[in-house]
């Protein structure tokens, strides 16, 4: 009767090594899930220092007033933005304001000394770091997640189970995002 | 990249396994010359109790680890940075760095501490990402550029990700262990312990002991100071893949190891936790590969080899060629 036993302990660390697969899976998703989220905080994190960058720099140059518009604008757009395109479209008018409001403060020797500008240049410089860092992880995600589903044998658990393709990786929305920057002088 | 990873991870476990392997060894063999043929379990209570003792004492620097790193440095938490107004920008500059590479990461953000003092150089502590910390001098937050500087936070961010301190600690226990062992049978050896060993088998094996006994420390020593320039490259590696960029570390390094300023606060205790060797006198070219093998670093220009291998695409970027003439004429 011994080769019961032996079918049976068979059996078991079968089943286990299955719970372990589909465990590791679900970790795996989730952790997709969480690092696209994560991203949605560095956005916001940014879109709440701007108000203070334009305070600032009405403190200096108030007669830039279109310069200011055109952030105070580019963000309130990317905060309505409701599909990607808009996001997309939102996010590039953004960039563009604030490298005007940057180039247009090189001109205030006054504004550029000042504490808080300079602080806020670089709290707004690491926050765009971030979102990269926070974008970089979420790809690392989706990829720690697509090995794990496509290996053998967990691609077999993976399907009965209903592990689909989470969510794509991190693209640059528009064709333009991919192109090589123009510099215009 | 990824081939650099894997290569410096299997090497280092290898390593791990042999110098555990080689700590049992001397036990064994010192345990069992001790006492001989006719107490054949010394060797195990031997290397139990010597085992034990290295545990305890590695236990306490353990858990005190990052406090005990931080204060010998002098390292001050960058809050005080950030409230200073001079500093406030730079202080902004690194704790995004570390914020952001934390992310990168997938690990809780270790906390930011910086020493004031001009030499370039930084170091990670903490037992594991929960209670970690990053400790950075004035030096190289006002010296490198935004590159440089994450790359620098990458590859200590790459430490604690690994639990190199954790592994540290492990083998500074093997290596307490064999020093401990080795002590104490050359001190009872010496004082005649020599006829409770019987037979003629023991003679032989005491003469294998005796001299194991003086070498092992030295092996062990080596043996660590191996797995430490391994981490080193791993670390170097990680970093990378964390930035995404590898020349940021690597003008780094050279940007570090260029300047010669010797860092306050630095001794031998403490030299290796950091990037590079803070201590001038260890630094530069040894000569002969015997003496290299005492580095606790790898030298700069293997790592920055390593790292501009790893860059593969980037192409350097040529100055153009300068016209013959001065201008004008």
């Amino acid at each position: 009767m011994w080769w019961l036993w032996l079918i049976i302990a068979i059996a078991v660390l079968a089943l286990a090594f299955i719970v372990f697969l589909f465990n590791k899976l679900v970790r795996f998703r989730n952790r997709v899930e969480n690092a696209w989220h994560q991203i949605d905080v560095q956005l916001n994190r940014r879109a709440d220092l701007i108000p203070n960058l334009v305070e600032t720099v009405k403190g200096y140059a108030a007669h830039e007033k279109e310069t200011l518009e055109n952030v105070t604008q580019a963000r309130a757009a990317l905060m309505g933005a409701k599909t990607v395109g808009e996001n997309a479209q939102a996010e590039g008018m953004l960039g563009q304001a604030l490298k005007s409001l940057f180039a247009v403060a090189e001109a205030y020797p006054d504004l550029k000394a000042n504490q808080n500008f300079l602080a806020l240049q670089e709290e707004l410089a690491g926050t765009e770091n971030k979102i990269s860092y926070a974008r970089q992880f979420y790809n690392d995600s989706v990829m720690a997640y697509d090995i794990a589903r496509q290996k053998f044998p967990a691609n077999v658990i993976a399907g009965a189970f209903g592990f689909k393709e989470q969510r794509e990786y991190f693209e640059p929305e528009t064709p333009e995002a991919r192109a090589v920057p123009k510099v215009e002088f | 990249m990824y081939e650099q990873i894997g290569a410096n991870k299997w090497k280092s476990g290898l390593m791990m396994l042999f110098f555990l392997a080689f700590v049992v060894a001397i036990g064994y063999i010192i345990g069992l010359a001790w006492g001989g043929t006719s107490h054949p379990s010394y060797a195990f209570i031997g290397l139990g109790v010597a085992t034990t003792i290295a545990l305890i004492m590695s236990l306490v620097s353990y858990y005190k680890s990052d406090t005990v790193a931080l204060s010998v440095a002098g390292a001050k938490p960058i809050e005080e940075y950030l409230n200073a107004p001079d500093w406030k920008p730079l202080a902004i500059r690194y704790d995004s760095a570390v914020e952001g590479l934390a992310i990168a990461a997938g690990i809780p953000k270790p906390a930011a501490y910086v020493i004031y003092d001009d030499a370039p150089n930084a170091f990670a502590t903490g037992r594991n990402p929960q209670h970690s910390a990053i400790a950075a001098t004035t030096g190289l937050l006002s010296v490198m550029n935004d590159q440089e500087l994450q790359g620098v936070i990458g590859h200590e961010m790459s430490h604690i990700k690994n639990y190199d301190i954790l592994l540290q600690t492990m083998t500074i226990v093997l290596l307490g262990t064999v020093i401990l062992l080795s002590d104490i049978f050359l001190r009872t050896f010496w004082f005649g312990d020599s006829d409770e060993s019987g037979g003629d088998a023991g003679w032989i094996l005491m003469i294998i002991a005796i001299v194991l006994a003086i070498l092992a420390p030295i092996i062990a020593q080596l043996i660590k100071l191996a797995i430490s320039r391994r981490r080193e490259y791993l670390a170097d590696a990680n970093g990378a893949l964390l930035t995404r960029y590898p020349p940021g570390l690597a003008d780094a390094l050279l940007k570090i190891s260029g300047d010669t300023k010797q860092l306050r606060r630095a001794n031998k205790a403490t030299a290796h936790m950091y990037i590079v060797q803070p201590l001038n006198s260890e630094r530069g070219q040894r000569g002969s590969r015997f003496n290299r093998m005492f580095d606790t670093h790898p030298p700069i220009e293997d790592r920055v080899a390593r790292l501009r291998e790893m860059s593969g695409d980037f192409v350097p970027v040529q100055a153009p060629e300068a016209p013959v003439g001065a201008p004008g004429q």
